[in-house]
């Protein structure tokens, strides 16, 4: 899904859900899973004005899941450890946006080139 | 330009927010709201949560700025009906929503506001509210 515009934000959240509720992701996962995914996109609006973000069910032999993959072209983040911190934000806001959607998945990997652009992927088990 | 409905009550504003908000909607009700706090004096301003899948920490922070700025102009915030996933997930997230006051639902939210205004409740059955 392409993220554009603020009013992008509810749609994509939509539709994360679509595919939880799909797997039968239990409604607290499903919550957090909803909550990072909506910290993640409103990054990639805020720093980079938008980008693209993709919704793909995973599974194991025992276990499913919802991979959301977050790209865009932005400015990139210099130190994307100092950004993993919590209370650190270069805007107004909390800085509670990285290190809490780390904290709602079961994985999270956050590749940035400064001038390039940032990728983001979190994963959250059904049961887990 | 959609807004969501602000009510009075007396000296309370009471406002449910019944769809997912997005950004502008979300900044359009803090002004609206603290507006209204000037304009009606109000002494309290409930807010139902009941309906929000998601708080996330952009809406804590516009539900705690809209208690810090509530505090200012001397009114009380509450909010109330938030769904226990709701309050797992944002606790993991790290958000602590200082500056509001949080009751389980509207009824206890009412009595606590005129607790804290130092009103008698109506009913005075129940004392369970939560502080701060």
């Amino acid at each position: 899904m392409k993220i554009e515009k603020e009013q992008d934000v509810i749609p994509f959240r939509n539709r994360v859900k679509e595919y939880a509720v799909k797997i039968g992701m239990s409604l607290v996962n499903q919550t957090k899973l909803i909550t990072a995914a909506s910290e993640l996109v409103r990054n990639m609006l805020k720093y980079a004005g938008g980008g693209t973000a993709l919704i793909e069910v995973v599974s194991d032999n025992r276990n499913s899941g919802i991979r959301l993959l977050f790209e865009d072209r932005g400015p990139g983040i210099k130190d994307v450890d100092l950004a993993m911190k919590d209370g650190y934000s270069t805007g107004k806001s909390l800085g509670l946006g990285l290190p809490g959607a780390r904290r709602l998945v079961n994985e999270f990997d956050i590749k940035s080139k400064p001038g390039e652009g940032t990728i983001v992927s979190i994963l959250k088990w059904k049961n887990g | 330009m959609d807004r969501i409905p602000i009510l009075r009550m007396g000296k309370f504003l009471l406002v449910t927010i019944q769809i997912d908000l997005y950004d502008r909607l979300a900044t359009n009700l803090e002004s609206d709201l603290i507006q209204a706090v000037n304009k009606t004096e109000a002494r309290g301003v409930l807010i139902d949560i009941s309906a929000l899948s998601i708080v996330d920490s952009f809406m804590g922070r516009i539900l705690g700025n809209i208690g810090s700025m509530a505090k200012i102009m001397d009114a009380e915030t509450v909010v109330v009906g938030m769904q226990p996933a709701v309050a797992i997930t944002l606790i993991e997230l790290g958000l602590e929503l200082k500056g509001v006051h949080t009751a389980l639902n509207v009824e206890k939210g009412m009595d606590l506001l005129k607790d804290r205004i130092g009103e008698e409740p109506e009913e005075t059955e129940d004392d369970e509210n939560s502080t701060e």
